[in-house]
């Protein structure tokens, strides 16, 4: 509902329950806003689309998009749904080659609102070498959404090396992030007004499929990539060391963070590691790429960073001397475990999901 | 470069927790007043730095967690009444009432619940929504005070006929001395919490200090601040003092902000308070004098002025041991098991600033053993007063 406000003319073209009817209005959507940004890559709108593809192993990933504002500092609702996907292909290493898109529509929505979504995905599809082949539309009464969900899902294409993916987690494995985190969330925080703050961060929306592309360009041996979205770091570790039963050490002074996200979570209470991020992800390959690998990020982010590394299950957190060890006498598997900068270390938990504001 | 980097450097750290070491000659009790310290000192791990004979106790300085069960009770009844508005701080939305439901579950079952993090947000909603009664569940200690004192001065001024104040604003220092005076007390020295002296000044904590010969450091909330007053308060204890000590000069100057006092003084007059699970502390609350008693919740139209909690759903949660700093949290039979951030059944394992959450986010859970044992057996102290909660 972000474009409708109060003082908005009568004359703003609109979308009404009409244009998910199946009538003529939809018929004027599909034809006059749909087809010219998507078209039917066979030239048939029909129930299923067909493509050529490569053989060989595929990925299939899908996800809904709910976010407000629609459009925000660094991208709006239509460039994250098709960036999301294709960073979800690219997760298990595979190369994006079709998706769908399902708009959801709110009775009211501005149809100027509607077209720029669409133009962005437009885009965002193009520069990720993605056709959008397939899609739906439906409205719903006013009040009855956000102004706009969508719904994405993509097909990829997976190359010969071996499987990427938790399982593949090894003991001695080093854990690096790819840039600094954090900024969509507070972005997005900032955005709503809600907070009593103005920054002038944007969100980190941005593919992922280059650098997941040039890491296995360069032959390394990645053995599991996690994008961070909502729950941040805290989350995709906190995931990673239950899948496997491994215990992740991470060094909370090598995580980068910007000092605007920094202020804005302390001033909010809220914790950076737990904050959204739209395009940065976690690597987990051998102790001896791990130079190389950084470099390799590095091209596209200059913060990413070695955070941390794998250790054997079920063992003390810290080997050495020290502050450490009089505090974690028994280590559960599949525990992250964080060093401060004092050599304390502390175990991980997740958040509830939604990150509240403090009183005081 | 962050501007609390300097209050967070390694070597300050370990040149303060090196002072505490050489300091301390035999074992000490001091009490971390806030919630917000608590967090801190577990967060940054200074708990496991510290020597082995300095015992930090936590105390009750959580706003959510002393709210009693017959406020939220009161809060989550007008929530659920058609074309009310509540609005509160974050924080409030999750802690359960009397029958275990949040402000969060009524708002999922179509309650208007909103968070704010500004008083004054409340006020613009009002202005925005003519047909529907807004209120504005208010609750903290002179921190946040100031700022519902402003709010409803305005909305006094501006005439404002749909906007209501459920007040829960409660005092730190007569709950200091309600724990001082207490036969339970193992309290030896305070680090007072130095949001709320940045309002009221250190020297409303003199009386109490000189009458209880007590230490009391302000005290910020970045580790160089929390170390420098542990050291401040173990050396005046090892030398048998008992002043108060102002180590947050950044922020908190003696008589505090005048402005803020006033308005607090002009908006609030103080009243007896029940704390939940300590009993009821002279003095110690805050309510709305005339003539912005007029914008109380209480006067709107079937609102009971005495409101009674149903059955207590939290009967199991030890909070008032937790918050006189005679039980750990993890010393409660129900930490981790039947009372999770998730399924809370007490204020202090879901607000921010509880002790149990602190805990359970920051501590080490494998805690709850015989090691931590009660400190004081719950059928000894169960209440700081005479008047405990119904």
């Amino acid at each position: 509902m972000a474009s409708a406000s109060p003082g908005d003319s009568e004359a703003i073209e609109r979308v009404q329950l009409g244009h998910g009817g199946g009538g003529s209005l939809s018929q004027q959507l599909i034809a006059e806003l749909l087809v010219p940004a998507f078209g039917p890559g066979d030239g048939v709108l029909h129930d299923a689309a067909t493509f050529k593809a490569d053989p060989g192993p595929l990925a299939f990933s899908t996800d809904a998009y709910v976010v407000r504002p629609l459009i925000f500092p660094g991208g709006d609702i239509g460039r994250l749904a098709v960036i999301g996907t294709v960073n979800d292909l690219a997760m298990v290493g595979a190369r994006p080659l079709a998706l769908s898109l399902a708009l959801i529509l709110e009775e009211g929505l501005a149809m100027g609102t509607l077209r720029q979504v669409v133009a962005s995905i437009r885009t965002a599809a193009a520069a990720c070498g993605v056709p959008v082949l397939t899609g739906d539309t439906k409205v719903v009464e006013r009040g009855k959404g956000d102004g706009l969900y969508i719904t994405t899902s993509g097909v990829g294409s997976l190359g010969p090396g071996p499987a990427i993916g938790p399982p593949a987690v090894r003991p001695g494995d080093a854990i690096l992030v790819s840039g600094d985190l954090g900024r969509h969330g507070v972005a997005i925080l900032a955005a709503r007004h809600e907070l009593g703050f103005r920054t002038d961060l944007c969100s980190d929306l941005a593919s992922l499929l280059p650098s997941v592309q040039a890491l296995l360009g360069q032959g390394l041996e990645v053995h599991a990539l996690r994008d961070l979205t909502r729950g941040g770091l805290a989350s995709a570790l906190f995931e990673i060391a239950r899948d496997t039963g491994l215990l992740l050490q991470i060094e909370e002074e090598a995580v980068p963070i910007a000092p605007a996200v920094t202020s804005a979570c302390e001033l909010l209470g809220l914790d950076p590691l737990a904050m959204a991020n739209e395009g940065r992800l976690v690597l987990f390959l051998p102790a001896a790429e791990a130079a190389q690998a950084l470099a390799v990020l590095q091209g596209f982010q200059p913060e990413a960073a070695i955070i941390g590394a794998v250790a054997d299950a079920g063992m003390p957190g810290d080997s050495e001397s020290g502050a450490g060890n009089r505090l974690l006498p028994a280590i559960a598997r599949g525990t992250v475990l964080l060093r401060n900068a004092y050599g304390v270390q502390r175990r991980l938990t997740l958040g509830q999901g939604e990150q509240l504001p403090r009183i005081c | 470069m962050n501007p609390l980097a300097p209050y967070r450097r390694p070597e300050a750290v370990q040149q303060l927790v090196g002072q505490l070491q050489q300091a301390i000659s035999r074992p000490w009790t001091l009490m971390e007043v806030c919630g917000g310290q608590t967090h801190a000192l577990l967060r940054h791990g200074l708990d496991r730095l510290l020597p082995e004979g300095l015992e930090l106790i936590h105390g009750p300085g959580c706003p959510v967690c002393v709210t009693p069960a017959a406020t939220i009770d009161r809060a989550l009844e007008l929530a659920a009444r058609p074309g009310v508005i509540l609005c509160s701080y974050g924080d409030m939305l999750r802690v359960p009432g009397s029958d275990g439901r949040s402000l969060l579950d009524l708002r999922a079952a179509g309650a208007c619940v909103r968070v704010v993090t500004s008083p004054l947000d409340a006020l613009a909603i009002a202005r925005d929504s003519p047909g529907q009664q807004v209120v504005f569940f208010a609750v903290g200690f002179e921190t946040t005070a100031p700022a519902t004192a402003l709010l409803a001065h305005q909305a006094w001024c501006c005439g404002s006929s749909n906007l209501a104040l459920l007040v829960g604003h409660v005092r730190i220092a007569p709950a200091m001395e309600a724990l001082l005076a207490s036969p339970h007390n193992r309290v030896q020295g305070f680090l007072a919490a130095g949001h709320v002296c940045a309002v009221m000044g250190s020297e409303e904590l003199e009386p109490l200090s000189a009458r209880f010969h007590v230490p009391v450091v302000v005290t910020g909330f970045e580790p160089v601040d929390l170390l420098e007053g542990l050291l401040r308060c173990v050396r005046q204890l090892e030398r048998g003092e008992g002043r108060v000590e102002n180590a947050y000069g950044r922020a908190c100057r003696p008589e505090g902000n005048a402005a803020a006092r006033a308005l607090i003084a002009r908006v609030f007059e103080p009243v007896d308070q029940l704390w939940r699970g300590l009993g009821v502390f002279p003095a110690s609350g805050l309510r709305l004098r005339p003539p912005y008693a007029a914008l109380d919740a209480a006067r709107l139209p079937g609102q009971a002025t005495e409101h009674r909690p149903g059955p207590d759903a939290a009967a199991a949660c030890i909070s008032g041991q937790v918050l006189q700093g005679l039980a750990r949290p993890t010393a409660c039979p129900a930490f981790g098991r039947t009372c999770t951030p998730e399924r809370p059944l007490g204020a202090p394992m879901v607000s921010s600033e509880g002790a149990c959450a602190a805990y359970w986010h920051h501590g080490d859970r494998a805690e709850n053993s015989a090691a931590a044992r009660p400190l004081v057996r719950a059928a000894e102290a169960s209440s700081l007063s005479d008047k405990a909660e119904p």
